[in-house]
């Protein structure tokens, strides 16, 4: 061994760079999309003429797709997370009385801070406040179902609403939804963004739902299971369920002093 | 045994089904109640960067077009830099641009359109300029999770043709499904596009 190594000819190892810690802010850990339902799921008739058929083509995370959207406060009004009371008009909702409430977290079990949650949901007897919904449920009006929420430091994100109800569709000709919310969320990237189903433990129609079946690993579709959560639940007012929602982890961080464009 | 590795797994997509338009613009379902709404305008009166309309439609298997499709757009700003801390990039950054916006589709026509700024070229952690383009994101009944897709724009041939990421599709003949067209309409410069979910002019889509 020399003594002295030469000066490499190539500058980055003249050059005393930290160390990178391998979790950060660079890409995002590979989706395994073994996890989630595929494109084409027959059983769920609607996706058969709405799914893509080409492979789809990977990307390496680039500045496109590890930068996303930034929401703040201002964005919101003070009654978004509240679905009891922001569309009142002369009294509360019909229905079970309910607090929602879990963690964003990333894979590698972080909090993920500040990101927005949006939710939405069919009223008590399962009619969403939609033009476009005919199903003969009435409109609850004091209910517009849907609100929205900024997850705090550690990821926090809490809401108030009515339990939804089960309701049919057009799939199969005895076809029902579990009552579920859903679930819109950003995380720190765009390639994070997500939209997902909450259902509530011991529904008996989730295990036949031709949408909730077409997730093919059955832990994953029992993530999408929300506990009763009998701690968090206000005495004498609201059932609490527990829904934490995870987005992918992130991969090497940047250093300041990294040239630009590395 | 090994330690175990605990990762947590990522929470699986569900499909944001006909009602989407309930939990993220409301106006659509039909009723007003947020004090402050997202949309499909992107610029403000003070934001920097070219004006222009991006319009076009998602079509299915049929070739017909999703009248109840929702489309999310992310895009940097006129000088190439996306309004993100994870952009360490040159470009200045617009108070006046966050660089998002949200549309759904007109329930009769199928028509998307987005009001915003033409994006300035950015540089990716190579340090290789990128063609100027948008990120687009695609959700709906029936789509079981959300699509990924670009659009880069007609004018910028140049650029195009050395954009990293357009050389990664292949065949080249597929390219075209990332173009949209530069046109213009009373005085406002229109760029239109087609995304085809299946068929022969399939829309290239990214697992980003």
């Amino acid at each position: 061994m020399n003594a002295q190594a030469p000066a490499s000819q190539d500058p980055r190892l003249n050059r005393p760079e930290p160390f990178t810690p391998p979790l950060g802010d660079g890409g995002f850990f590979q989706r395994d999309r073994s996890i989630h339902p595929p494109a084409y799921a027959p059983g769920y008739k609607s996706s058969v003429l709405r799914s893509p058929r080409q492979s789809l083509l990977s990307l390496e995370g680039s500045a496109s797709e590890i930068t996303g959207p930034v929401f703040g406060h201002n964005d919101l009004g003070p009654l978004d997370n509240d679905l009891i009371r922001n569309y009142a008009k002369d009294g509360d909702p019909v229905g079970e009385r309910i607090i929602v409430h879990g963690r964003v977290l990333d894979e590698t079990g972080r909090g993920v801070p500040n990101t927005l949650v949006e939710f939405w949901q069919a009223n008590a007897g399962g009619r969403y406040r939609h033009k476009k919904d005919t199903y003969l449920a009435p409109i609850d009006p004091n209910f517009g179902g849907c609100g929205r929420a900024l997850t705090d430091d550690t990821g926090y994100y809490y809401f108030r609403t009515v339990k939804p109800g089960p309701y049919p569709w057009r799939n199969f000709v005895n076809s029902w939804r579990p009552a579920h919310i859903h679930f819109s969320v950003f995380g720190s990237g765009f390639a994070q963004r997500l939209i997902t189903q909450m259902y509530f433990e011991g529904d008996p129609l989730i295990p036949i739902c031709p949408i909730l079946t077409t997730i093919p690993d059955k832990d994953a579709l029992d993530r999408l299971v929300a506990p009763l959560d009998l701690n968090a639940s206000t005495p004498f007012d609201s059932l609490a369920y527990r829904f934490d929602i995870v987005l992918r982890g992130q991969r090497c961080t940047y250093f300041e002093n990294r040239p630009e464009g590395n | 045994m090994p330690q175990p590795l605990n990762y947590l797994k990522e929470t699986a997509s569900q499909t944001a089904g006909p009602y989407v338009h309930i939990g993220l613009i409301p106006a659509m379902a039909g009723f007003d109640i947020f004090e402050k709404n997202f949309s499909n305008v992107l610029v403000r009166p003070n934001t920097q960067g070219e004006r222009i309309t991006l319009e076009g439609k998602v079509l299915d298997g049929t070739g017909s077009p999703l009248r109840d499709v929702l489309l999310e757009i992310w895009q940097a700003n006129a000088a190439g830099r996306y309004n993100h801390p994870a952009d360490r990039s040159a470009g200045a950054l617009d108070a006046d641009f966050r660089g998002w916006g949200r549309a759904g589709s007109d329930f009769e026509t199928g028509l998307v359109t987005f009001e915003t700024i033409k994006p300035g070229a950015i540089t990716d952690r190579a340090g290789r300029k990128c063609a100027p383009h948008v990120n687009v994101w695609i959700v709906a009944r029936g789509i079981n999770i959300g699509l990924n897709t670009r659009l880069y724009f007609s004018d910028e041939e140049a650029a195009n043709a050395t954009d990293p990421v357009l050389n990664l599709v292949e065949p080249p003949v597929r390219r075209k499904t990332l173009i949209a067209t530069r046109g213009e309409r009373a005085g406002n410069v229109v760029y239109s596009f087609t995304i085809n979910l299946q068929g022969s002019d399939e829309t290239v889509f990214f697992d980003v």
